[in-house]
């Protein structure tokens, strides 16, 4: 195949109708006699309910039915996760609430103002009980107790051990210890979440219409919380997302609450999430607590990791939760050669709004830690960051590398990473600079980190929150592999189709696969229509569907590879026949198979085409006619975990190594980004343009929570931050100038040898900011353990700070 | 998120305007740029059974200068601070000023007016009203009145205008060539509403010592904040960097800054000094280059 479209950057062909508008996002979307609903929610972190009167609001004129509480547990299930644990989690607060924003009672009504207006007439009597915020706290003896049924307020505790921990912590010349603490935020998408649900009570199908983005298991858990047959829930993606970055993986709750009012109405019911709901009651990723230890050699040498990690993950631990704990497992050492590691892991319940996955899933919290440590490593050992990374860096000859947790990294050249962002950064000159501005009194400061980023979950890894022995039940269903389906499919003219199920919310699939498609079958990208629709009706899908994890690069783009060499396979055979010549003997080019040694004799592939469709007895033999084909890719290696718990819980293994620059000023305690250099590796790319916005977007992301965004809490577990006016996104003029390298691993595991990239640098810049802002804090002698760095953060650190100050 | 129910009006005239407050009072509210009012709305935190559009009242949309005062109609929106060469020329520092509020697009649609009446305790605008000692005129069911900008400002987001009553017009000074003024603000993000912000107003006489003085600040207090001790304390002298740093932590003595999310009170005392000594400082390197000029303009 010859690399025509691969790697250029080919407009997106998704562009053209979302800038005129014309894209068909779920709120586009209507239905005849269609009612909305509002959702009425809880003003308590935790209290009991005593009663709710809804008779007033079913009174107000333009309302057709209030659900309750008394409704979710007549006709729904609790949702299922992976772990025993008997708490329930119901799609509405049933009895008690347990986070500000849960939801109490469903009002639907006309429009949505008449049912804004009617759920502020339900009385809900409320007793309040003293409520538990912190992760930590959650843990202690004596602290409030979410679910009585549990006893405590621990959803799942592992306790994962790799190599000889205690050993090396024996033999090592140098130990830290350091506690962390990392914020909760989200991703806040431009589009919220969005539903519309319409059930045929002769048919008992429930048709749902929203801007889920997978993964698909969530749809049997669904379906099962709803006493619906999977098969009678019908899921039907919206063809537009507007950005998930995760967090819509979390919105099946809603399609349960909504399906259960439009199943009471007997109405089909939009349900359009308002920003306010967005951010008190979506989503978004576990606010965590950690104590990491370290053990040294003199040096450098890293020898064991232990970590103590408390998440919480809100008033219930929602699938697939606990994920974010365990989603980096394979990955957990990052790039480093380290053979021993502990990870002792607890996710907490807590009185806030419950977790899910946020772009860079569980990764930006361990690198966090991890690159934090190796900074403070490199100083109490006097190497400099860069150099104490390059000595842990698994070499480049070591690839495909097993990790101490059984991850298998496909392939990547760490330290020629790490070196070219140096190089590009002037890392040398960055240092001049420092020792310059440090002399004048200025807080300036470098940081480098470095991650590696898993793509394609592994359907399995999330069992690894079971201990082993209940996996080794006869009865225990093992989980594993990751798979993704796209059907190609040429007309009697010629023309291309490929009908993929994908669901994305941007990252330009429709782009990427015209791109393979017309290396692969030799047509412009341009005469390619891409048809991403989904619908668990009529779409071939799996558990694993879905766009999250990065994986469209690895698992997609592999799948709509296979479809198209069988259709150029069945091409070749057609053209082979017609020619009378051997398939071998063929090629494919400019439009036309024709005869390597004679190219004079060939057939245009719109003739193989119209043989195939119209002039079936010219066919081979016992071919089948038409020209489609299915294309299926699963990766071999994505097993279940193993009795000492190890599992490859992603399936490619990208890369990045980060520089920047910052300078802290005193008076505002504002960090300004100087410089930011972002290096990558993630194996072949496709459409650099669209890899370059994706890590401008993590980039942005991971900024974001550095320095601006927290979803805070007060003690009494009052949301703080409920409007843009608090939960502070960064806009344009807050973005670093970005400088982005490559280096390109293939993969060996994927026909093009790609990998993902849509996560990357939100797992990196957290801890990259932290890193400069601590070196520039360094001459103040303070410690940066704890995120964001906002200004009232960093100036309490720098005024509070009794230090001697140096170099003023 | 969808607002209450209310009834919308939009005259075409002040006249009628003016009898639908008297009918609606305190349930009546002004709509002109809605940058403040349609969250507030929408957030269901204001409920008012009627909003009286005055986008229409093209009568109130205008610049002018009145007996050496710049006259800004109701209507005028912020973007025009901008672009309007009169006030550019007459009262730079409201151009000046207008890039701290918010963005382009809410500048558009924003008014002068309604920003000072919406009284928010860290908005540019009311400060600058505080600092120059505008003049408000309000027109209600009795009439036209004059307010000035010290009994303006009550408490947060309160006027001391009677609801029924509206703001037609915010008089200021315009400045002369002797006048500098700076504002000096620290916002976390761009367009934020800011942490603590200090405008402040120089005008030196003959020998180049200060004739006058004035100095508000936002984000420290329930409205602007204005210290008279500290103005008296720079009048008269000449301005030097350690009347600067004296002006500046007198300024600090009389605030109680609450701490929040964003700010602690520390913090902001921290800022209030450094910006009060930041803009002063500049407002007076501004007059003293337009003294400068005038006089070699006259030698």
């Amino acid at each position: 195949m010859s690399k025509t479209w691969i790697g250029k950057n080919v407009k997106r062909h998704e562009d053209p109708r979302l800038l005129t508008g014309r894209g068909t996002f779920v709120d586009d979307i209507t239905l005849p006699n269609l009612y909305h609903a509002a959702i009425l929610r809880s003003p308590h972190a935790h209290a009991n309910i005593l009663a709710i009167d809804a008779s007033e609001a079913l009174k107000y004129p333009g309302v057709v039915e209030v659900v309750t509480g008394e409704d979710v547990v007549q006709k729904t299930r609790p949702f299922s996760v992976v772990v025993k644990t008997p708490f329930k989690y119901y799609c509405a607060a049933v009895k008690k609430v347990r986070y500000v924003g849960e939801p109490v009672a469903v009002v639907v009504a006309t429009d949505r103002y008449v049912a804004e207006d009617a759920a502020a007439l339900v009385r809900v009597d409320y007793e309040p009980l003293p409520p538990v915020v912190d992760p930590e706290a959650a843990l202690e003896p004596g602290a409030p107790i979410l679910h009585e049924e549990v006893g405590n307020n621990i959803s799942c505790h592992r306790l994962l051990d790799y190599g000889e921990v205690d050993r090396a912590f024996a033999e090592a010349d140098l130990v830290l210890k350091e506690r962390f603490v990392f914020p909760r935020y989200s991703s806040v998408p431009l589009e919220t979440y969005a539903v519309i649900a319409d059930y045929d009570s002769s048919s008992g199908v429930l048709t749902v219409w929203s801007n889920f983005m997978g993964p698909f298991t969530l749809h049997p858990v669904t379906a099962m919380a709803l006493n619906i047959p999977e098969n009678k829930l019908r899921f039907i993606i919206a063809k537009d997302i507007g950005g998930s970055f995760g967090i819509k993986s979390s919105i099946y709750p809603y399609i349960a609450l909504i399906g259960l009012a439009a199943m009471k109405a007997s109405r089909p019911v939009k349900w359009i999430e308002d920003r306010q709901e967005h951010l008190m009651a979506s989503s978004s990723q576990t606010d965590r607590v950690s104590y990491r230890e370290v053990a040294m050699r003199k040096d450098g040498t890293l020898l064991a990791i232990k970590t103590k990690i408390i998440d919480g993950v809100g008033a219930y631990l929602r699938a697939p939760e606990p994920a974010t704990t365990f989603r980096p497992i394979g990955n957990y050492v990052g790039p480093y050669k380290v053979k021993n590691l502990r990870v002792d892991a607890y996710d907490m319940m807590t009185n806030k709004c419950p977790t899910g996955p946020n772009r860079g899933y569980g990764c930006h919290q361990i690198y966090f830690e991890q690159e934090r440590m190796m900074d403070m490593a490199a100083e109490k050992l006097g190497l400099d960051p860069a150099e104490i990374r390059l000595r842990n860096f698994i070499p480049a000859d070591a690839f495909p590398y097993v990790t101490p947790s059984g991850g298998i990294y496909d392939s990547g050249d760490y330290p020629k990473a790490l070196k070219l962002a140096l190089e590009m950064s002037q890392y040398e000159k960055l240092r001049e600079e420092q020792k310059k501005a440090r002399k004048e009194g200025r807080l300036f400061g470098i940081g480098i980190a470095v991650g590696v980023d898993p793509s394609v979950s592994n359907m399995g890894y999330i069992t690894v929150a079971m201990p082993a022995e209940v996996r080794s039940q006869p009865e225990y269903l093992p989980k594993s592999g990751a798979v993704e389906a796209a059907t190609v499919r040429m007309d009697p003219l010629g023309g291309v189709t490929v009908l993929m199920n994908s669901t994305p919310q941007g990252q330009g699939h429709e782009t990427v696969v015209a791109q393979i498609i017309a290396d692969e079958l030799g047509v412009s990208p341009d005469d390619v229509v891409v048809v991403d629709d989904f619908d668990t009706s009529e779409s071939p899908w799996s558990v694993s569907s879905g766009t999250y994890s990065s994986r469209f690069a690895s698992v997609g783009t592999s799948a709509v590879v296979i479809a198209a060499r069988k259709i150029k396979e069945k091409m070749f055979q057609i053209a082979a026949h017609t020619l009378k010549v051997s398939p071998q003997d063929l090629e494919l080019g400019q439009g036309k198979i024709f005869v390597r040694q004679d190219p004079k004799r060939n057939i245009s592939l719109k003739r193989v085409a119209g043989t195939a469709h119209w002039d079936l007895l010219r066919l081979p033999e016992g071919m089948e006619p038409g020209l489609e084909a299915r294309g299926v890719f699963h990766f071999p290696m994505a097993d279940a975990p193993d009795s000492k718990d190890r599992v490859n819980s992603s399936n490619t293994y990208g890369f990045m190594a980060e520089v920047a620059a910052v300078e802290v000023d005193r008076d505002s305690g504002q960090v300004k980004i100087l410089k930011y250099i972002s290096v990558h590796d993630a194996g072949t790319i496709i459409n650099p343009k669209i890899v370059e916005g994706q890590i401008y977007g993590g980039a942005l992301h991971g900024v974001a929570g550095a320095l601006f965004e927290e979803l805070v809490y007060d003690q009494e577990g009052q949301f703080l931050t409920g409007s843009f006016m608090d939960y502070l996104v960064p806009t344009a003029a807050e973005a670093p100038k970005l400088e982005i390298g490559h280096v390109c691993s293939p993969s060996p595991f994927t026909p093009l040898g790609s990998k993902g990239a849509g996560e990357s640098s939100s797992e990196t810049a957290p801890v990259l900011i932290a890193n400069a802002v601590a070196d520039a804090l360094a001459p103040l002698g303070v410690k940066v353990t704890e995120l964001p760095l906002t200004p009232k953060r960093v100036w309490a650190l720098i005024h509070d700070s009794s230090s001697t100050e140096v170099g003023r | 998120m969808k607002p209450c129910n209310f009834d919308y009006f939009d005259p075409k005239t002040l006249e009628e305007v003016v009898v639908l407050m008297r009918q609606y009072g305190s349930d009546g509210k002004i709509l002109a740029g809605g940058q403040s009012l349609v969250p507030l709305l929408n957030f269901r935190l204001a409920a008012p059974a009627a909003l009286v559009d005055i986008n229409k009242v093209k009568e109130l949309d205008y610049v002018r200068e009145v007996n050496g005062k710049l006259a800004i109609g109701a209507l005028v929106r912020q973007r025009v601070l901008e672009t309007s060469e009169a006030i550019r020329s007459k009262c730079g520092l409201l151009a000046e000023t207008a890039e701290f509020i918010a963005h382009p697009q809410i500048r558009n649609r924003g008014t002068v007016v309604g920003s000072i009446c919406h009284a928010d305790p860290a908005a540019e605008l009311p400060a600058i009203a505080r600092a120059l000692d505008a003049e408000m005129k309000v027109v209600g069911p009795d009439g036209e009145r004059i307010i000035k900008a010290e009994d303006f400002f009550v408490t947060l987001m309160t006027t001391s205008m009677d609801p029924s009553e509206l703001m037609v017009e915010v008089r200021l000074p315009t400045l002369g060539p002797r006048t500098g003024w700076a504002f000096e603000e620290f916002a976390i993000r761009h367009g934020d509403f800011a942490i603590v912000g200090v405008t402040a107003a120089v005008t030196l006489d003959e020998q180049k010592n200060c004739a006058d003085a004035r100095l508000a600040a936002i984000g420290v207090s329930e409205v602007p904040y204005r210290d008279s001790k500290v103005e008296r304390l720079i009048m008269g002298q000449e301005i030097s960097e350690s009347l600067l740093d004296q002006a500046a932590h007198q300024m600090v003595e009389g605030v109680e800054p609450s701490t929040d999310l964003h700010a602690s009170a520390d913090q902001r005392k921290h800022l209030l000094r450094v910006l009060t000594k930041r803009a002063l400082k500049k407002a007076a390197g501004r007059a003293l280059k337009g003294f400068e000029k005038g006089r070699g303009k006259n030698a």
